[in-house]
């Protein structure tokens, strides 16, 4: 399968994918260290997700994100400095120290922000779905949500005006188990969210999404199928979150085992990925580490950056509240 | 008599005053289009949008759904990605369907993201009892959205207004709700056939006066309009102001008003409790409160639903004889 993949673009999910993780990871310690005030929800095993569709992106197409969202704007595209900025609540953020973990966004990169509201994205997406027919551009929107938000009557409004006016929107259920701390069983019947798709009359798929050419193939086809006009799919991405639903620790939570995440691990979507990479000669270990390092480097400038950066002036307060 | 019917101001209802605020808007913004339930084959359940849909097509004026949050979810999505929808919430009571979208979407995503995303989004709503469609289609909710920092709240009562607000609302690059009322549809009154629009934020004082003011909301300008004409006779003689935007609230001219004339009532359709017009009469208090001789007034709906029953209907709403009846009381005549 992965023949037809160029390595440019497979080393290119390599790399969105480390950039994921070790974001994550530091922007966990620096929250447990207290020097990332608020929540954050955090993405680390499910960076599969975001680098295979958004490597199918441009800045000009959209996506809405989740609570979950840091993997998605770093995915596409979004940059450390004003990411970490953002996080440390200073002006130089994306938002202006604004918004915080839950809105981070970025206009520019068609990131229609992350958002506090499980099943708020969906009918922005359809929104800039629309746009992009109503304005005969060639775009898609992506619309990330979860197995929990498909549960909410936003998600279901979305689905079928997307399906009934053949928008090019892709809707990409990052099903990961647990709607909160609650799971899959116990918030919905079906196990499969790819079901509801026919009921809105759009194809839906299911994916590994911890694996990230799974995950580009399937995407592949999706965005095709709404750029030509087809209409919206949904793309269910089965997938796992290491972290607590907020915060970093992992194990040794109440409604979960521990042998349970050890499970998802070894499917994990970076690891396995560097093993087939490096036996297709692709990318060796040594050439994988370097991209870590050149990633750790990178974060380590752009949280010097956002800790000497001013916080927002109170006069701000009143700033942006209206256009 | 073509030049006498030309120098005769042309009068037209409120409901076809609305439809030229938005063949206007529609005439100047191609990136304009118009969504909301029954608003295009129907052209709305109350008319408005009648000849819409033959004019600018189906792929400018459609319907939707009955899913009110999937359409301000329309409106958000697009607006941000430079469209300049008019959305439809055919009764101001559907909020509830779709209160996540107006309030942490809409009104929103602008602050949240540090100014980076503009909202140009028009929502017409209906408000109002006065039909018997008892208390989910009859409420006059505008205390909601007033709440709500990011959103403009307009409230036309006049054709005139109608017209010129909505074609503000549309050109403003903010989300603005425009709460029409539905008692009003028949009224008429003079409409320029020209495009015009009434600055955001800007009261009108509909009648001077010199030493009561009163504060009217929507349909109750009407009711205040007659209630000034009964004070009249008391020695009364009451400004009658009609602030048009409820955000932002044009307090300067309120203020300005009650500095002259003293003593002032605010008259809404809403529940009394909770209403905009304690609002209203705290900034009177704060900014005025040494040129009061009186308490500020408050006229509105008792502390219950909408009734259906026109026998409870007709006692439910505020009208010129509770303004009255109110004043007498506050002034002690």
């Amino acid at each position: 399968m992965s023949e037809e993949i160029s390595k440019d673009t497979l080393l290119d999910l390599h790399r969105r994918m480390v950039r994921i993780r070790r974001f994550e990871e530091t922007a966990g310690k620096m929250m447990e260290d207290g020097k990332i005030p608020g929540a954050l929800h955090l993405y680390v095993g499910e960076e599969a997700v975001a680098s295979g569709i958004m490597a199918h992106l441009s800045n000009e197409d959209q996506i809405t994100s989740t609570h979950r969202g840091h993997g998605h704007l770093i995915a596409k595209g979004g940059e450390f400095k004003p990411m970490f900025a953002e996080l440390f609540g200073r002006a130089t953020g994306y938002c202006k120290g604004k918004g915080g973990s839950m809105h981070i966004s970025n206009m520019a990169l068609g990131m229609l922000g992350a958002n506090g509201i499980v099943g708020g994205g969906p009918p922005i997406a359809m929104g800039a779905a629309f746009s992009n027919k109503f304005r005969k551009t060639n775009n898609v929107a992506c619309c990330f949500f979860g197995d929990g938000a498909s549960n909410e009557g936003s998600f279901h409004e979305a689905a079928n005006m997307a399906a009934l006016y053949k928008l090019p929107a892709v809707f990409v259920c990052e099903n990961n188990g647990y709607g909160e701390y609650t799971p899959q069983a116990n918030h919905q019947a079906i196990v499969d969210v790819a079901d509801r798709a026919p009921g809105y009359g759009m194809p839906g798929v299911i994916v590994d999404g911890m694996d990230v050419i799974a995950v580009y193939e399937a995407a592949g086809e999706a965005i095709a199928r709404a750029r030509a006009g087809e209409g919206p799919t949904l793309l269910e991405c089965k997938t796992y979150r290491y972290y607590d639903h907020v915060g970093v620790r992992g194990m040794g939570l109440t409604y979960r085992t521990d042998e349970e995440v050890e499970e998802w691990k070894k499917k994990d979507p970076i690891d396995q990925f560097e093993t087939r990479l490096n036996e297709q000669g692709i990318l060796s270990t040594n050439d994988a580490q370097a991209v870590h390092d050149e990633v750790l480097a990178e974060i380590a400038d752009a949280i010097k950056f956002a800790e000497e950066s001013p916080y927002p002036e109170a006069s701000a307060i009143l700033e942006d509240v209206y256009a | 008599m073509a030049e006498a019917a030309q120098l005769e101001a042309r009068k037209i209802p409120y409901v076809a005053a609305i439809t030229e605020g938005v063949r206007t808007v529609m005439l100047e913004q191609p990136e304009a289009f118009v969504a909301g339930e029954d608003v295009a084959g129907a052209g709305g359940v109350y008319g408005y949008y009648n000849g819409i849909l033959d004019e600018f097509g189906p792929e400018r004026v459609f319907d939707t759904p009955i899913s009110e949050e999937g359409i301000v979810g329309l409106g958000v999505g697009s607006a941000a990605t430079g469209c300049r929808p008019i959305i439809d919430l055919m009764f101001m009571d559907f909020l509830g369907e779709c209160m996540d979208e107006v309030a942490n979407q809409l009104a929103k995503m602008r602050y949240m993201f540090g100014g980076a995303a503009t909202l140009p989004v028009t929502m017409l709503t209906m408000a109002g009892a006065g039909m018997s469609l008892a208390a989910q289609h009859s409420q006059s909710l505008e205390a909601w959205i007033c709440h709500l920092p990011g959103l403009k709240v307009v409230m036309p009562t006049t054709p005139y207004d109608a017209k010129g607000l909505i074609i503000a609302a549309a050109r403003d690059n903010n989300p603005v709700i425009v709460v029409l009322n539905k008692m009003s549809l028949a009224i008429s009154g003079e409409v320029p056939e020209e495009s015009y629009e009434i600055a955001l934020g800007k009261a009108n004082i509909v009648r001077p006066g010199t030493n009561y003011t009163i504060v009217a909301l929507g349909r109750m300008l009407h009711e205040a309009v007659k209630a000034a004409d009964q004070l009249k006779e008391l020695g009364i003689d009451a400004e009658v102001i009609d602030p048009r935007t409820l955000q932002p609230f044009d307090t300067q001219t309120v203020v300005e008003s009650v500095k002259k004339t003293h003593r002032a009532m605010v008259v809404h359709e809403a529940v009394r409790f909770g209403g905009i017009g304690g609002e209203i009469a705290a900034q009177i208090q704060e900014e005025a409160f040494d040129y009061l001789d009186a308490p500020v007034a408050r006229v509105g709906a008792p502390f219950s639903p909408v009734p259906f029953s026109p026998a409870l209907e007709q006692h439910y709403i505020p009208n010129a004889d509770r303004i009255v009846a109110e004043a007498k009381k506050q002034l002690g005549v």
